[in-house]
Parts: C-alpha cells; sequence; structure tokens
C-alpha cells in the first residue's frame, strides 16, 4: 500500500507537484529567515563586542567598577606585559583601547574658538599594518568622507560634528581633557574623514584616534583603559571565554589590589545578559510567527487538494475500501509530501542561508541615506537549528490542511461521496 | 443447480430529505435476485435506479424496509463492515469508468486486491487473469488517459471482477460508449456471467444492453412497474442478432 501511495503522489502532479513547491518554498524561507534573525540579531551582538565588550576584557578591578565613566585614572598600567601574558592565550586576539572624554575646539581662520562641544575618543590601534581594529569598527564602510588616518596627528570625527560646525577632512581641531594623572592634556589633530558607525551610542559626538597618539596625548605609555579579546574565528564561545577569564583571574586570586587586572567576559559585562535573553526571545517570537504563516499558507494547499479529490474518495469506497483507511493514506501522503519538501526546502534555505552568511547581502548604499540603527552589511547566521526548523511548518502545514480537509470524507454520506462521480 | 439467493428486497422505501419535506425516491419495492442472475432495472430518467443500486451496494441505507444482501442487512452494517462487503463481494462499474486516473490499468485493476492485502503473487496472477478476460493484457502499463473509452470501461470491468465477487452492480456501463463498444462490453459480461456464475445488476436505457439481459425490472417513478423474463434470450448473440432480439421483444411487447 505505501508502494501505491508513493507511485500517486508522483504520478500526480497537482497532488505533489504544487504542493511540494509551495513546501520546498515555505521550508527555504523559514530556515533563510530563521538565519536572518540569527543573523540581524547577531550583528548586534557582534557591533556591541566590537564597539564596547570585546568577547573578553581585561581591565583594573577599579575600573570595572566604573566603566562606563571612562575613568582613565584607573587604567590598566604594565600593558606590553600583560599582552606578552596573552599572547600565550590562542585563538584570541587582544586589543588595547583607551575610552576618553573631553572637550572638541574647531578654531576660525584666527585661530580662535569657533565652535566648541563635547566629545567622546576612542584611541585604538589604526596604524600597525593589519590592525583589526579597522575592520571591527567597520571603518572601510562606514567612512562618509575623507580617509582612514594614517598618521598620529589625523582622527576620524562623527558625521553630526561634521554637519553641526561644517567641518571638512583637512580641517584642523584641538582635543582638551585629562591625563592619567588628573592634569590638563590636550592634543591638535587633522580631520582624516567623517564616520558613520551606525550604533547610536557611537555617532555622536566622538572622536577616533590612534592609540599611540591617545596614549601619548593623555600622558599614559604603556597604559590602556582596557584590553578587549576577540576570538580569532569571530563568533562568541561564552564556555571558552569563561574559562579565559578565569584562568586569568585566578592567577591574581592572592591579590587585593584594586588595580590588578581583572578579565570578564561579554556576557558578564553591564546590560548583556538580559541583551542575550532578550535576543533569545525574539528570535522565538519571530520563528514562531514565521512558522504560523507558513503553516497557514501550506493549510490551504492541504486544503484545496483535498477538495478536488472527493470524487476519488468516492470511487475508492464504491471499491470497498474504509473511510478511516482513506483518511490515514491522506494524512502518509502529506507527511510524505512534506518530509520530501522539508528536506529540499531546508538544503535550498540553508544553502542560501550560508551564502548570506559568507558573502552577506551589501546594503550600504541604502543604509547610508536612512538614519535606521541596523548594521549595513545583512549576514545571516547558520545555527544547528536551521537544520530541522523548517520541518515544523513543513510537515505540520500540510499534514494538518489534508487532516481537516480530509475530515469532508466522515461528515458527507458515503452516498453524497459517491454522488460526485456524477459530477 | 440450485441458486442461492443474493439480494432480497422487502417493502423497501427511500426518502430524500428536500427543504422542509422528503422527496420519496423510492416507495414499496420488494424484489429477490439468485445467483447467476444477469438483470437490469430499466425506466425513465428520476425513476430510482441509482438509488436503487446504491441501497444495494450498502452506499446507502433504507429509509424503510429492508435490503439483504448475501446475507447481510443493509441498514445494520457498520461503516466497516459495509466497506468489507463491497471490498470482497460486491463490483462496481460506472457510467464514467472512474478510473484513477494516475495509475496504470495494472495498478486500477490490482487496487481492491491491495485493500484486500492479498500476497503479491496472489494479485499479480488475478490481475493478470482479468485483465485476460476483457482482452487488455497488452495494455497493462497504460494510463487511462491513453485508453479508448471501450478500452477504459473494460478496464473498470476487469476491476470490477478481479476479487471474483458474487455480485457485480452497473450503472449505465454503456451509456458513454458507441454501439459496436456497447455490444463488446455488455457481451464480455455475459460471459463472466455464463463463465463465473457471477450475478450481474444493471441500470439503463440502453435497448442494446436490454437486449441481452435475461430479467428486466421496470422501475417507474420509484415502483417496481414490471419485472419481465425474456423467454427467448440468445446464450450466444453475436451484434446483429442481439440488436435484432432487442427489436424482436420490443414490438412483442407492444
Ligand atoms: N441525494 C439526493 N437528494 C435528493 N434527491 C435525490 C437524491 N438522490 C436522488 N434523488 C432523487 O431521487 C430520484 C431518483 O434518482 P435516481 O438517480 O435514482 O434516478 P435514475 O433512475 O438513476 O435516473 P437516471 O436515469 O437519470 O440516472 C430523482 O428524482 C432524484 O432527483
Ligand atoms: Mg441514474
Amino acid at each position: 500500500m505505501i508502494h501505491f501511495l508513493l507511485k500517486g503522489v508522483l504520478h500526480d502532479r497537482h497532488r505533489s507537484l504544487l504542493p511540494l513547491i509551495v513546501i520546498t518554498l515555505g521550508v527555504a524561507l523559514t530556515v533563510l529567515g530563521h538565519a536572518w534573525v540569527n543573523g540581524v540579531l547577531g550583528e548586534s551582538f557582534v557591533m556591541s563586542a566590537h564597539f564596547s565588550t570585546g568577547h573578553l576584557k581585561a581591565m583594573t578591578r577599579a575600573y570595572a567598577e566604573e566603566q562606563d565613566q571612562m575613568p582613565i585614572d584607573l587604567a590598566l598600567i604594565g600593558v606590553k606585559e600583560i599582552m606578552d601574558e596573552l599572547a600565550g592565550i590562542g585563538e584570541v586576539d587582544w586589543a588595547p583601547r583607551i575610552r576618553f572624554g573631553g572637550l572638541i575646539d574647531f578654531p576660525d581662520e584666527s585661530g580662535s574658538t569657533r565652535s566648541q562641544g563635547p566629545a567622546t575618543g576612542f584611541a585604538v590601534d589604526l596604524l600597525t599594518p593589519g590592525s583589526k581594529e579597522i575592520d571591527r569598527f567597520n571603518l572601510t564602510s562606514s567612512i562618509l568622507s575623507g580617509h582612514i588616518p594614517t598618521r598620529e596627528e589625523e582622527a576620524l570625527i562623527t558625521y553630526d560634528f561634521a554637519e553641526k560646525f561644517h567641518i571638512q577632512p583637512g580641517d584642523r581641531f584641538t582635543f582638551f581633557g585629562s591625563t592619567m594623572e588628573g592634569s590638563m592634556a590636550f592634543g591638535n589633530f587633522i580631520v582624516a574623514g567623517t564616520v558613520r558607525f551606525g550604533a547610536e551610542a557611537l555617532d555622536h559626538g566622538a572622536i577616533l584616534i590612534d592609540l599611540t597618539a591617545g596614549q601619548r596625548m593623555l600622558g599614559m605609555p604603556d597604559a590602556a583603559g582596557e584590553i578587549l579579546g576577540f576570538f580569532n574565528n569571530n563568533r562568541y564561545d561564552q564556555k571558552e571565554a569563561q574559562a579565559i577569564a578565569d584562568s586569568f583571574n585566578a592567577r591574581r586570586s592572592g591579590s587585593t589590589d584594586e588595580f590588578a587586572p581583572l578579565m570578564v567576559t561579554m556576557r558578564d559585562q553591564e546590560g548583556m545578559a538580559q541583551l542575550f535573553d532578550y535576543t533569545h526571545i525574539i528570535s522565538a517570537i519571530l520563528i514562531t510567527a514565521f512558522v504560523l504563516a507558513m503553516s497557514v499558507v501550506l493549510w490551504n494547499t492541504g486544503l484545496i487538494g483535498g477538495l478536488r479529490r472527493y470524487g476519488e474518495f468516492g470511487v475508492r469506497l464504491a471499491l470497498g475500501e474504509e473511510k478511516s483507511h482513506i483518511y490515514r493514506t491522506l494524512i502518509y501522503e502529506a507527511l510524505l509530501i512534506g518530509l520530501i519538501g522539508s528536506v529540499i526546502g531546508t538544503v535550498v534555505g540553508l544553502a542560501l542561508a550560508l551564502y548570506l552568511q559568507v558573502v552577506g547581502l551589501d546594503m550600504g548604499d541604502a543604509m547610508r541615506a536612512s538614519t535606521m540603527m541596523m548594521p549595513s552589511v545583512i549576514r545571516t547566521q547558520v545555527t544547528a537549528t536551521d537544520f530541522w526548523i523548517g520541518f515544523i511548518p513543513g510537515l505540520f502545514s500540510m499534514t494538518l490542511g489534508n487532516a481537516l480537509s480530509g475530515l469532508g470524507i466522515y461528515k458527507r454520506s458515503t452516498a453524497h461521496l459517491f454522488k460526485e462521480l456524477e459530477a | 443447480m440450485e441458486n442461492k439467493q443474493i439480494i432480497d428486497i422487502n417493502n423497501l422505501v427511500k426518502r430524500f430529505p428536500i427543504g422542509d419535506g422528503y422527496f420519496t425516491a423510492l416507495q414499496g419495492i420488494t424484489l429477490r435476485f439468485v445467483a447467476g442472475e444477469f438483470a437490469g432495472l430499466v425506466g425513465p430518467s428520476g425513476s430510482g435506479k441509482t438509488t436503487l443500486l446504491n441501497l444495494i451496494g450498502s452506499l446507502d441505507s433504507p429509509s424503510e424496509g429492508s435490503v439483504v444482501v448475501l446475507g447481510h442487512e443493509v441498514s445494520r452494517l457498520s461503516h466497516r463492515e459495509s466497506a468489507a462487503l463491497r471490498n470482497y463481494h460486491i463490483g462496481f462499474i460506472f457510467q464514467t469508468y472512474n478510473l484513477l486516473p494516475v495509475f496504470s490499468v495494472y495498478d486500477n485493476v490490482e487496487f481492491p486486491l491491495l485493500l484486500q492485502k492479498r500476497d503479491a503473487v496472489g494479485r499479480r496472477k488475478a490481475v493478470m487473469e482479468a485483465l485476460d478476460w476483457v482482452g487488455l493484457s497488452h495494455k497493462a502499463q497504460s494510463r487511462p488517459a491513453q485508453l479508448s473509452g471501450g478500452e477504459c470501461q473494460r478496464v473498470s470491468i476487469a476491476r470490477a471482477m478481479v476479487k471474483r465477487p458474487e455480485l457485480v452492480l452497473a450503472d449505465e456501463p454503456s451509456a458513454n460508449l458507441d454501439a459496436k463498444n456497447s455490444h463488446h462490453i455488455i457481451q464480455t459480461m455475459k460471459r463472466l456471467n455464463r463463465e463465473l456464475g457471477t450475478t450481474f445488476l444493471f441500470a439503463t436505457h440502453d435497448e442494446k444492453v436490454m437486449g441481452y439481459l435475461d430479467r428486466i425490472i421496470s422501475l417507474d417513478d420509484g415502483r417496481v412497474a414490471r419485472d419481465e423474463r425474456p423467454l427467448c434470450v440468445n446464450e450466444a448473440q453475436s451484434d446483429s442478432t442481439a440488436e435484432e432480439n432487442g427489436h424482436a421483444r420490443r414490438q412483442a411487447r407492444i
């Protein structure tokens, strides 16, 4: 009988091809949608990691307490030594950074202040050839005008400064702040270019300068506010991160020095734990909505397929088949088509998702004009879930459709079904 | 040979609900058929032929009276039991053939045996034998769409006969066929009736079919108007004699 069913399904294009196409499409879309949601949500994690938390972060215990105030007076000293120690940990790239605050001052032709405003600064390694910081800040595609700094005295400013104060690449400015020791710090810079990072926290009144320039200006040679660690494969791995942090911290467990370095994982940084959990909830909601929508579409396909076949059911009843048997075969058919469609759809969906994961869909041009807060390159992220998520709408929707439409077999009397033959 | 009773209908009434009331399609039918009969229900459109066949085939149940088929009181059968009755004992032949279009001729004929869960070897033998009866062994792998109307109807005869039922119900089997094909399929059924002893009950308007029947029951307005056994049914009619026979009897009746 299974053989017989299979033959029927394969031979009847109406019965198999259309639902198969719909299921394949639906399943592929579900897989792609899921990977996309993961990608977009993942992207905001990537941005958080790249701009602020790292996958791991080392700083002094005191700095950790007051992180949001960018307290450079509590910075880590002896960065070289720590970097040597960290170099022993494979698979992680370490990047010292300084975050600082102060005033930015744009002079007029005569040299006196034309305009002034508060600014947040980032000093990161921009000049070492092959520095990964340029990629982490996504500078190549977020730069709006000018170029990436190639000298210590060059700086990038965010687009709102440029707009408010009519600043162009080549203009000069002075930055005022305080040194690590608490005395007055200032530095003169040339605007190399303007940027829009696409993250609210950064895009308002920020400057980006080279690490060495920052260390010099802020009087902190061999010091840095924080050292960020990034897994080389760019995937955050909580277990691995925790292990690295634990072993790093264990080496200092005896110390009571509040300037001793402390390492925390991405998840352990402020607000991130909630974000992690929140993301899972959002992802679950989106997936459920998607699965439901696909199920409705596929359910309709099943329904139409079932209605079309009342005549056939009439003959089969006349030949002595039981109603329950017809009903069961209808369900098996749906499962069979659903299974085939789910497999093909999952393969197609995974292929598309993997392609978009590797290549990415560059929305840079469209994004530049908008003020929306989204990563400019949309990337999917394939996870283990993508291998089975498509089977939910694939198997259940058509089965549900056939199950419901098949109820007509029971609702109608045998003679009535039989009458459909004459139509 | 003592012929056993196949169908026993007593005071059968069938009403269909329409609107607030009822339409009485059959009223007070009493009929008996014994094994080996080659009988037909005739009568104007709407006289109740199909309704009566459906009741005998256990596809519908009586409003009053009883229909006993092969010893089973139809109104008392569960769905499952009536399906089994059809599956093992009753073959159906339809005006519009109603072959399953997605399956080959072979598959269509095999289907009733699959329902009976017969083993593969037994099925194969029975299907080929049935196709042989109707002269279509060479078309076993064709699809219904590739066959002529006459061939389709022969396939449906094979499908009805493959399980060797005691009773075959045929509702207007020749209505969609030309004269030559009509004679061919009726002769085929007549031969099976003689060789296998299968009881055939037709519903028909077709004079050509009537020419072969050894019992003609005329229905009119849901009642049995006449129940006749033509005397001179030729056992081995040729196409032309069947035609003549029909004419002869019609004239005899006038
Ligand atoms: N399900 C039904 N509901 C209501 N009326 C019905 C139903 N089935 C049949 N009838 C009526 O019962 C009467 C007999 O119908 P039936 O189909 O048995 O006629 P018939 O003799 O087979 O006619 P034909 O030669 O046209 O096939 C008709 O008037 C028909 O309208
Ligand atoms: Mg009829």
